[in-house]
């Protein structure tokens, strides 16, 4: 039997619920904070600072370094087995590459930005929150940034074109699953990551991208709204609720 | 708002806006700092405070690191001791160096062990001379308000909202300084030394993080006022200035004003003057020519920056006690007409 109806009531082009702020660790020159459904990412950006073995400096631009973490706590049960691995080291990289095109280091030679990116739980969709949240960081950190980059994952599930599967999906054993995790500058539709774990047509690939681009549309909305939110909630202590 | 049918402003002046925000369509509007033109959209590409002035949008940073601009005064700490220099920290990605000669007007006998001057981890309020495209920073220790920052304490701010903390000719500043009586100095990096009474000092920076914290609030000033007033009972006085033009603070960064508040000037000297005057004492840099005329920043006055500052410190200290060495005493008037030319002339070097 095909899979027609999702597990959990969503229509293919629903995401789980969404949460987004920013500017949770105080400590940090810039931070954010995404949760999808049961997949959460703390992000928290240190810099631009001086960078740290000298030869890894760049005099022509800033380097931006990304490190992609899941607490040993957050899986499916299983123990995750703290420090980095092939799949961490993988997620930093391309994480690293995903949001490099937004982020305009020309003022910073020399120096680096570093995102720190944590996952407390996870549900499928880690490295897709772990983009969306350390975009939020990067642009509360004041960076200049020529967007947001949002992250989704999109997939076939058994013939269904469905947007953000969770683990459930994901892992489904009946028919042919992809999971394919893609970020998006949403003002110019350039995408950023393209990764795909599992079995898709060339026409259903396509297909699934386009049907969750108004998706990537809201995620990124819903970024902005939390750097907002950051700067609104003082004005609204002082001077009450808005009233626009 | 005005703009024709294809013209249209999506965002309100002093809206907080996030990177990748459409700001307006159509080509009516200009895009200025922290916003740019993609196709007929302006998008913002900086979190900050959006400013629409007529047709020009433009955003003012609300978050990020400081980053060396020649002309800012800023405080620094020594992190290093060079051959003939020291090393500051300037609490951005990039360390500054303070050259020797720019230190001081002293002469400094060679082999001089440099941490007589300034220590490591000791703080100096220094300005920048100069910044190199890779970001090299080379500071100066000679200006009015130029010093080392003894006792006191410390905090670190955001180095975006310095401006507002300062204020409209310092008038942000003085307010606190007023209330709390104590001493602030304010570096464009974010550092802020201050020095008073303890409960004065917790007091001028909750003061100070009240300010950090409400920058892109509008009526910052009054607010201040009367929080300071509330706090210390004593009534204070921002009547000299009014209220800056909503963000008009942040752009009179360098208002001849707001210099002169880096504290009590040739206050403290600490080890400075002990090794000045084991060095021969104060010469004089005679006195022809000086006067309060004018302008002083306007470039190439160095000369008379010099004179003047070392007539400033020679006036408010007109008699050390300190015994000087021998031959460093000379009586003052025959020092001014026989040597003034010719040490003033050697200072030139």
């Amino acid at each position: 039997m095909a899979y027609t109806k999702r597990h959990d009531d969503r229509k293919p082009t629903e995401t789980r619920p969404i949460t987004a702020k920013a500017g949770v660790i105080p400590k940090a020159d810039g931070s954010g904070y995404f949760k999808i459904g049961n997949t959460e990412a703390y992000a928290a950006v240190y810099g631009p600072r001086e960078l740290h073995p000298r030869f890894m400096q760049d005099p022509k631009q800033g380097v931006l370094r990304c490190a992609y973490n899941m607490m040993p706590f957050s899986g499916q049960g299983d123990r995750v087995r703290p420090g980095t691995n092939r799949r961490s080291k993988e997620i930093s990289m391309v994480m690293a590459n995903a949001l490099r095109p937004v982020v305009d280091l020309d003022a910073y030679p020399n120096a680096v930005v570093d995102v720190f990116v944590e996952l407390p739980q996870t549900d499928a969709g880690s490295r897709c929150a772990a983009i969306t949240a350390a975009s939020i960081a990067l642009a509360d950190a004041g960076l200049k940034m020529k967007d947001m980059v949002a992250a989704v994952a999109v997939g076939e599930v058994d013939g269904l074109l469905v947007v953000d599967p969770d683990y459930k999906e994901e892992s489904q054993e009946e028919g042919d699953v992809a999971d394919i995790p893609v970020a998006m500058i949403p003002s110019t539709g350039e995408i950023t990551l393209l990764q795909m774990d599992g079995k898709v047509r060339k026409e259903d690939l396509l297909a699934a991208i386009v049907q969750a681009r108004p998706v990537f549309e809201r995620i990124a909305e819903a970024q902005r709204q939390a750097i907002k939110r950051r700067y609104e909630e003082v004005n609204e202590e002082i001077k009450g609720p808005r009233s626009r | 708002m005005e703009g024709t049918a294809e013209s249209v402003l999506l965002a309100h002046d002093k809206d907080v806006v996030a990177p990748g925000e459409v700001l307006a369509e159509g080509m009516e509007y200009l895009p200025s700092h922290g916003t740019y033109r993609k196709n007929e959209k302006i998008y913002a590409n900086q979190t900050g405070l959006l400013i629409i002035e007529g047709k020009v949008l433009k955003t003012i940073p609300l978050a990020g690191v400081y980053i060396p601009k020649r002309g800012d005064t800023i405080v620094g700490k020594v992190i290093d001791i060079l051959m003939t220099g020291w090393r500051f920290d300037t609490n951005s990605p990039y360390s500054a160096v303070l050259p020797l000669k720019d230190a001081t007007f002293d002469y400094i006998k060679k082999g001089t062990d440099l941490t007589t001057f300034f220590d490591l981890d000791e703080y100096v309020v220094c300005r920048i001379v100069q910044v190199t495209s890779q970001n090299l920073v080379d500071v100066s220790m000679k200006g009015p308000g130029l010093r080392k920052l003894k006792d006191g304490r410390i905090i670190r701010v955001n180095a975006m909202k310095v401006p507002r903390i300062i204020g409209k000719r310092g008038s942000m500043v003085s307010m606190v300084k007023q209330a709390t009586g104590c001493t602030l100095v304010v570096g464009q990096n974010g550092l802020v030394w201050l020095k008073g009474e303890p409960e004065q000092e917790i007091m001028a920076v909750d003061a100070i993080r009240k300010i950090e914290r409400e920058a892109h609030v509008s009526g910052l000033t009054e607010r201040m006022k009367m929080w300071l007033q509330e706090k210390t009972g004593k009534t204070v006085n921002s009547e000299l200035y009014e209220e800056p033009e909503e963000g008009a603070a942040y752009e009179r960064r360098y208002d001849r004003g707001e210099r002169r508040d880096y504290g009590e000037r040739g206050g403290d000297r600490g080890r400075f003057g002990d090794r000045r005057r084991e060095y021969g004492g104060p010469r004089d840099y005679g006195r022809r020519g000086y006067g309060r005329d004018g302008d002083r920043r306007g470039g190439s006055g160095g000369d008379r920056e010099r004179r003047e500052f070392r007539q400033r410190e020679s006036n408010e200290f007109p008699s050390e006690p300190a015994t000087p060495p021998a031959g460093a005493q000379q009586p003052e008037a025959a020092a001014e007409q026989s040597h003034g030319r010719h040490d003033s002339e050697k200072s030139d070097e």
